[in-house]
């Protein structure tokens, strides 16, 4: 197996229904580009013989655990490894089930691609919708179309053509502010194997990249320089353990942009400017931390930084420093949503106490856009858009600036529970 | 040393990100530490999220007593030359309290016992967060677990139940009775934990790396003759050359015929590899196809 080592791993959501074949795909790349082992191969083969089965069957390289195997579906996110001549790939397999959105959702807020799996016999169904839809919802640039079984319709391109316009029209409906998406259509046959590594000839109308090829070149997230400069502080380290000559570090990780020594800086909410001393790592300084690095921050003033704040770049779009905050959720946990419950926000670093205000609307992903509520509570897989508020002020991002610092979690403040997926307006 | 780039900085960057987290939100961490790559790998990590100041986690080991005797020494003369006291939870103590009984016959194993001492250690020391060295490239099962895992006083894990895990928030409240358990390295796969030590030049237990010992094969496996293992009639004892990819006790792990004296040939050897690693040596996870969530509902690691 090939060892690349220069480029940043690619994060890829897969979502698809239960009869679309998404766990075939997967078994396919991972058998296709040479990611399986030997003793994966042979329980395969174990289980092809046991059940008497006429080929292999890829989809139990992904589906692990036992009450998927008794029931055939995927009931949870599975997190797959494999790597080309060229690049590191890091899988989440998202289930296609409709009470399983969370997991979708899970999915989706670590990726830089999803890979949306239709069914070339089917169309566009409501649960393609609704994974297309937490994809453009949780911010995924790239959106990659597997138009899979296209065997099962003699390669037609009509078909093909028809999805990829039942797609482009719903996208334009989706009523969410978000960066435009970076779209791929690819006509595949997960289980013949044809566009998933290899180009196939049975596809001569169709001249783009096979999945495989695509993904290769796809661009991560922390490729896009445009964000803002943002370094949530995790904790003070001081050497020794102590108050000591070096002062004050604070340790954390540039959640997105880049921070250099002398760099001015905010730090938030309380609003304090300051200049960057140094930036350390165990091995010494460094002369700049970009998106994504684990370092420690040294000011040039003394000043009351912890836990919690947030530091920004002075000449960058700042976030906004208040205790209202309207957001779209993804709501997580069976419990239902209740007004002025006592909640926790977590932002970055932060956690602040909060309450729901008021449902603004829901968001109906039939037709992508937001509906009246009715005055309903939230439930488990629904998604909408709120009105909070926290007990002092928060600084937050706007989640079609910046996802990490645009992102938060709404937690139950009694059992401690994820109860949703937050980000910001 | 140099600065790491492309995929393993990025690993290093999150793990620091996740073991930061983790410690600067609860009270009582600690790291297992088997002395394995993997926890040797955790424990360096830990370091250098806090590095200047002291490591704020505490170090212990659970023993089952049937460890390779290299292994114990390894782990003596690691953390005594970086100033950590260890703490040991002995899987014997267990048994002589009659906590646990121990296994008989030629496959005797005390590998599923340690769950029953890593819980009571966790209760003795009021430990609230537990991070270990799993990855999720090991198996299937743990393919699904989380970084951050839940676990409740019977350090039971349940796969229909699991918070969910977004973006790089991670939740760790839990409830009195409930403790964490965290696994920073859970992105990282086999090679990657190799490259990453060459790169920044980690001491490992020498059984890693060929060498000569006396064996035996069971199951199409290689094991190291020892007192703890009960051989059977044809299983004969015999000379070669062998490396360990995994470190567990003897009589679990398995070896492989290897010449790779060196990391620069150990990497060579696994980015060739045609088994995995688990596969390989690891005779617990042939029990059947649910060998590990059976343990790891039980509690195992």
């Amino acid at each position: 197996m090939p060892v690349p080592n220069m480029l940043p791993p690619l994060r890829c959501a897969t979502a698809g229904s239960v009869d679309d074949g998404k766990s075939t795909l997967i078994g396919r790349l991972l058998l296709d580009a040479k990611a399986l082992y030997t003793d994966q191969l042979a329980h395969l083969d174990d289980v092809r013989h046991r059940r008497g089965l006429a080929e292999r069957d890829l989809a139990l390289v992904t589906d692990g655990l036992r009450a998927e195997r008794e029931q055939g579906i995927t009931i949870d996110v599975a997190w797959r490894y494999f790597a080309t001549a060229t690049r590191r790939f890091i899988l989440a397999d998202a289930p296609g089930h409709v009470q399983y959105t969370r997991n979708m959702v899970t999915a989706a807020s670590h990726a830089d691609v999803a890979i949306i799996l239709v069914d070339a016999r089917r169309g566009m169904t409501e649960q393609s919708r609704r994974h297309l839809f937490v994809a453009r919802l949780l911010g995924v640039r790239g959106l990659t179309f597997a138009i899979n079984k296209m065997d099962q319709v003699d390669f037609a391109s009509a078909a093909f053509a028809d999805i990829r316009g039942s797609v482009t029209d719903y996208l334009s409906s989706i009523d969410l502010p978000r960066a435009a998406a970076e779209l791929a259509f690819i006509p595949l046959s997960a289980l013949h194997g044809d566009n998933v590594v290899g180009r196939s000839s049975r596809t001569p109308w169709y001249e783009g990249p096979s999945l495989l090829e695509h993904l290769e070149r796809a661009p991560v997230d922390a490729d896009r320089s445009d964000a803002p400069s943002r370094f949530p502080v995790q904790c003070v380290l001081r050497a020794g353990g102590g108050v000591s000559a070096d002062g004050r570090g604070y340790a954390g990780r540039v959640a997105s942009g880049t921070f250099r020594a002398g760099d001015t800086v905010r730090v938030l909410p309380a609003d304090a400017p300051a200049t960057i001393l140094s930036i350390e790592t165990a091995d010494g300084v460094i002369d700049e931390a970009r998106a994504g690095a684990s370092v420690v921050l040294k000011l040039t003033t003394e000043l009351d930084v912890g836990r919690g704040d947030l530091i920004v770049g002075a000449l960058d779009k700042l976030p906004r420093v208040d205790t209202d905050l309207t957001a779209d959720l993804a709501w997580v946990h069976k419990t239902e949503s209740r007004l002025g419950a006592p909640y926790l926000v977590k932002v970055g670093t932060r956690e602040v106490r909060a309450s729901l205000e008021a449902v603004l609307s829901a968001y109906d992903v039939a037709s992508g856009v937001a509906g009246d509520t009715d005055g309903r509570s939230l439930s488990l897989n629904d998604l909408a858009r709120v009105r909070l508020r926290a007990r002092e002020p928060v600084a937050i991002d706007a989640y079609a600036d910046a996802r990490t610092t645009g992102s938060f979690l709404l937690l139950d403040a009694t059992s401690g529970d994820t109860l949703a997926a937050g980000m910001a307006r | 040393m140099a600065a790491l780039t492309g995929h393993l900085a990025a690993l290093e960057d999150e793990a620091i990100f996740t073991i930061r987290e983790v410690v600067a939100t609860r009270e009582r961490p600690v790291i297992l530490f088997s002395a394995g790559k993997d926890s040797v790998l955790v424990l360096h990590l830990a370091l250098r999220a806090f590095h200047p100041a002291p490591l704020p986690v505490a170090v212990m080991h659970v023993d089952t007593g049937h460890n390779f005797p290299e292994v114990i020494a390894f782990r003596d003369r690691h953390l005594a030359s970086l100033g950590l006291p260890l703490r040991v939870a002995s899987v014997q103590t267990s048994i002589d309290r009659g906590r646990v009984t121990d296994a008989a016959g030629p496959r005797a194993s005390r590998n599923a016992l340690q769950s029953v001492t890593l819980l009571d250690a966790i209760a003795e020391h009021r430990f609230d967060v537990a991070f270990g060295g799993a990855r999720r490239d090991e198996d299937r099962a743990r393919a699904k677990e989380r970084t951050i895992s839940v676990r409740d006083e019977l350090g039971q894990w349940d796969p229909r139940n699991q918070r969910p895990e977004l973006w790089a928030l991670h939740n760790t409240r839990i409830r009195s009775g409930q403790h964490l358990r965290v696994f920073p390295i859970s992105n990282f796969t086999e090679l990657d934990v190799w490259e990453y030590i060459r790169a920044r030049d980690l001491d490992l237990p020498s059984i890693y790396y060929s060498h000569s010992r006396e064996v035996f094969a069971r199951d199409g496996m290689l094991y190291a003759d020892s007192a703890f293992v009960t051989r059977s009639r044809g299983e004969d004892v015999a000379r070669e050359t062998v490396r360990f990819r995994t470190v567990g006790d003897m009589t679990c792990t398995g070896a492989v015929r290897s010449s790779a004296g060196t990391i620069d040939a150990v990497i060579d050897e696994i980015a060739r590899a045609i088994v995995t690693e688990r596969g390989a040596t690891r005779a617990d996870d042939r029990a059947g196809d649910a060998a590990m969530e059976d343990r790891k509902r039980e509690g195992y690691f």
